[in-house]
């Protein structure tokens, strides 16, 4: 299936060049062969043909922060169903968090990690190596090591360094190797016990509140950190109006600088939780409408470069849970693309941009060749219907796990096709009604 | 209160439920989930039990057969006895079970727990919890009505109730009369409950605390916020204390008890900021030398005792208006 593929009829969607015309796309041994406009054009002898239906065909998404269960907590997910929510999800790659059960903190564990995801992942799966090891926050992993086994970037996951020394270590020991940092933003005594946003909201609940400074402060310290170390320096995800201020300040002075979001962030804020909805307890916490407007600008305006899922797969036990005991984080593989075409068709964000922060902005922060629509770039490619309405069910979820938040929603847009390396490796299945 | 002495089946002169419409809750999870003419229609169903505590013989068996569950995962001696023996009067069976929460996995224990409880067929559960919204998802896991007697920094609701019955009662009305709270606010589900309650009732509701007791947004939900004591208890009718954990003025959040005293502290100088015939009430247990002085806590205007007699009656009505005689759940 991986020799020569035309797909005909389709919206071709290019973020990064802009280009957006009806055409056709031609596959030729897993890479992009030739892209025309118009057509019908003719067909190379022995081509499979595939009728896009007017449909939009654009690069596959790349999403920069995902976690898995495997290795350690395989009753989560494995690296194979996060494929296959990542495929129905129109995600052709993902960058896999170091924290596991062990920690991807050494090349043997990136080494085996490519291999397995290679042997039983529908999609591209890019290993995160720890910046410190076991994510202890106090000792630096073999950066150079990782990135010749095929760490694309460092992050401590869902961890955040504390010491502003380790960080200055670190960040100068990455720049080094030229590999890009991705952290966490929390301040962990400003959080405290805090489970959900600070503000009237968590005061009806009686819970405690993560104020806005858990986020802008570490911000704060990484940048001056960047700019002094000259790392090129990503922060996780930012989820309030004085972060995005920070970040375009810096961006003045650098331009190693970006930033992602959740798309958890973009599309809900703190009053989604309702009465101890444990599913949208997130660590990076859901927000007010104010924020949510903020960062929403800050996408707009190119302050915020990427959106991701956070896909983290909870098993039930965990989240069954009072509020403030249930561990954070909700999947987001298969919502992503129809979760970001919300903000499209509120009119809150144009299509290209939102198309740009999940295909070629994380390809260029991260150095990949994929992301993009040109001659010879991996055949990546998502084919979607950007007004097809469907409802999210649990019993529909492909990942192991069924922590969504977006339960219940009705969405509009949803992937016909996706195509890893030329492989289609999912196609949409119209529901029959018998 | 303007109600007629109604006759029942044990030939008592106490009320029923059969004089009040249907109550239309299953559970009481929150007096958020109140409105205005359940809250009172709760209050009248209290006033009525009132007498039957002061009788010789006091039982008023409207809950004869009925099985009460007193689930208490965080200790109380005042708010599980008051609940036993407010199920007791009314002829419940009342079972207490002391759960001692593990840091470990305090929730599971409460699912566990709850599906356990609930082959046992109780009629109801009445839960406290250290987590906010535990006893909620507790009522969603079983079969039967459910009752909050405190979770975590959320809500209190029969608290509230017996608070607002004891100012009916003192003051004749609740309606209009200025309430100061004062205290450790951030971290009280009382003051949470009482807050809504008052609100509900159109009372001039006032919260003091030193800034760092107050909780974000905390003036959305109260009609006024002092920090200075004396200013905010200028005119009330009502003083409301609440305890100061101990471990909260060990430096970390207060310097000390000595300075909490002194700015926080009810003694009769600053009581003398309020109306001369205001009431002085306190949920318990109290901090006598922490939050209020001695003197003031048994003093003439002290109320306190009194709540805790409100507090059976309420326990009655509440127990009375979710489980109707006849109900064969």
């Amino acid at each position: 299936m991986t020799g020569t593929i035309l797909i005909e009829n389709a919206r071709i969607i290019d973020p990064a060049s802009g280009l957006d015309h009806r055409g056709a796309v031609l596959i030729e041994d897993g890479r992009i062969a030739d892209i025309s406009k118009g057509g019908p054009v003719g067909v190379p002898e022995g081509a499979e043909v595939i009728d896009a239906a007017g449909h939009i065909l654009s690069p596959g998404l790349i999403d920069m922060r995902v976690f898995t269960g495997e290795p350690g907590k395989e009753y989560r997910e494995t690296l194979a169903t996060a494929g296959k929510a990542a495929a129905a999800g129109g995600v052709t790659s993902f960058v896999m968090m170091p924290d596991t059960t062990p920690t991807v903190d050494d090349s043997a564990l990136v080494d085996f990690l490519i291999r397995r995801a290679k042997a039983t992942s529908l999609v591209n799966v890019l290993p995160a190596a720890a910046i410190t090891r076991g994510l202890n926050g106090s000792e630096l992993t073999e950066v150079g090591l990782l990135k010749e086994a095929g760490a694309v970037c460092l992050s401590d996951g869902r961890h955040s360094i504390q010491s502003t020394a380790m960080l200055r270590t670190a960040f100068s020991y990455a720049a080094n190797y030229d590999m890009t940092i991705v952290h966490h933003l929390a301040d962990h005594g400003l959080i405290g016990d805090g489970v959900m946003n600070e503000g009237l909201f968590a005061t009806i609940l009686g819970l405690k509140g993560i104020p806005a400074e858990a986020e802008t402060i570490p911000l704060a310290r990484d940048l001056q950190l960047a700019l002094l170390t000259g790392v090129r320096y990503h922060a996780a995800q930012i989820s309030t109006a004085h972060s995005v201020e920070l970040i375009a300040a810096a961006k003045k002075r650098s331009k190693r600088i970006s930033a992602g979001i959740s798309i958890n962030n973009l599309a809900l804020n703190e009053n989604d939780i309702g009465r101890y909805r444990t599913f949208f307890k997130l660590s990076t916490p859901l927000r007010s409408e104010d924020e949510r407007q903020a960062v929403i600008e800050g996408l707009r305006n190119g302050t915020i470069d990427t959106i991701h899922s956070d896909h983290d797969p909870q098993d039930t036990e965990v989240k069954r849970q009072p509020f403030a005991e249930a561990s954070d984080g909700a999947i987001g593989l298969e919502t992503l693309l129809a979760a970001a075409l919300r903000l499209v068709h509120s009119g809150d964000v144009d299509l290209r941009t939102v198309l740009k922060a999940m295909t070629s902005r994380p390809a260029e922060i991260l150095g990949l060749e994929s992301g993009r629509l040109q001659n010879g770039a991996p055949a990546d490619l998502i084919l979607f219907d950007p007004e097809y309405p469907w409802q999210v069910t649990a019993n529909q979820i492909l990942s192991r796990s069924r922590n969504t938040s977006f339960e219940g929603a009705r969405l509009a847009g949803k992937v016909m096709r996706t195509i890893v390396g030329g492989k289609t490796v999912y196609t949409h299945i119209e529901e029959t009604t018998l | 209160m303007a109600k007629s002495t109604p006759r029942n089946a044990s030939g008592t002169t106490a009320g029923s439920s059969s004089d009040f419409p249907p109550f239309n809750q299953r559970h009481l999870l929150s007096i958020a989930d109140l409105k205005q003419h359940e809250i009172i229609d709760l209050l009248d169903r209290a006033e009525l039990m009132v007498p039957i505590s002061r009788q010789e013989r006091k039982i008023h068996p409207t809950l004869t057969g009925k099985t009460q569950i007193n689930l208490f995962f965080e200790s109380s001696t005042r708010t599980q006895g008051s609940f036993e023996i407010a199920g007791k009067r009314l002829g419940a069976l009342v079972m207490n079970m002391a759960v001692k929460s593990s840091s470990v996995s305090k929730g599971e224990t409460l699912i566990d727990t709850a599906a356990t409880l609930n082959a046992m067929r109780p009629d109801v559960i009445v839960v406290r919890h250290s987590a906010a919204g535990a006893v909620e998802l507790l009522s969603q896991k079983v079969g039967c009505s459910v009752i909050n007697a405190g979770d975590g920094a959320h809500e209190h609701p029969t608290q509230a109730l017996l608070d607002a019955l004891t100012i009916r009662r003192r003051k004749g009305r609740i309606s209009g009369l200025t309430v100061a709270i004062c205290g450790d606010i951030a971290n009280s589900r009382v003051v949470r409950s009482n807050l809504l309650l008052l609100g509900a009732l159109n009372v001039r509701t006032r919260v003091i605390a030193p800034r760092n007791l107050l909780p974000a947004g905390i003036e959305h939900l109260a009609t006024e916020v002092f920090t200075d004591m004396r200013k905010g208890l200028e005119g009330a009718d009502v003083v409301m204390m609440l305890r100061l954990q101990h471990e909260r003025a060990n430096g970390k959040m207060i310097p000390s008890v000595r300075e909490y005293y002194h700015f926080y502290g009810l003694d009769a100088e600053k009581l003398a900021y309020a109306k001369p015939d205001a009431i002085v009430m306190h949920p318990g247990p109290m901090n006598r030398g922490v939050e209020i002085d001695p003197a003031i806590a048994d003093g003439v205007q002290s109320v306190i005792n009194e709540q805790v007699e409100m507090g059976v009656a309420v326990r009655m009505a509440v127990l009375d208006a979710l489980l109707p005689a006849g109900d064969n759940r």
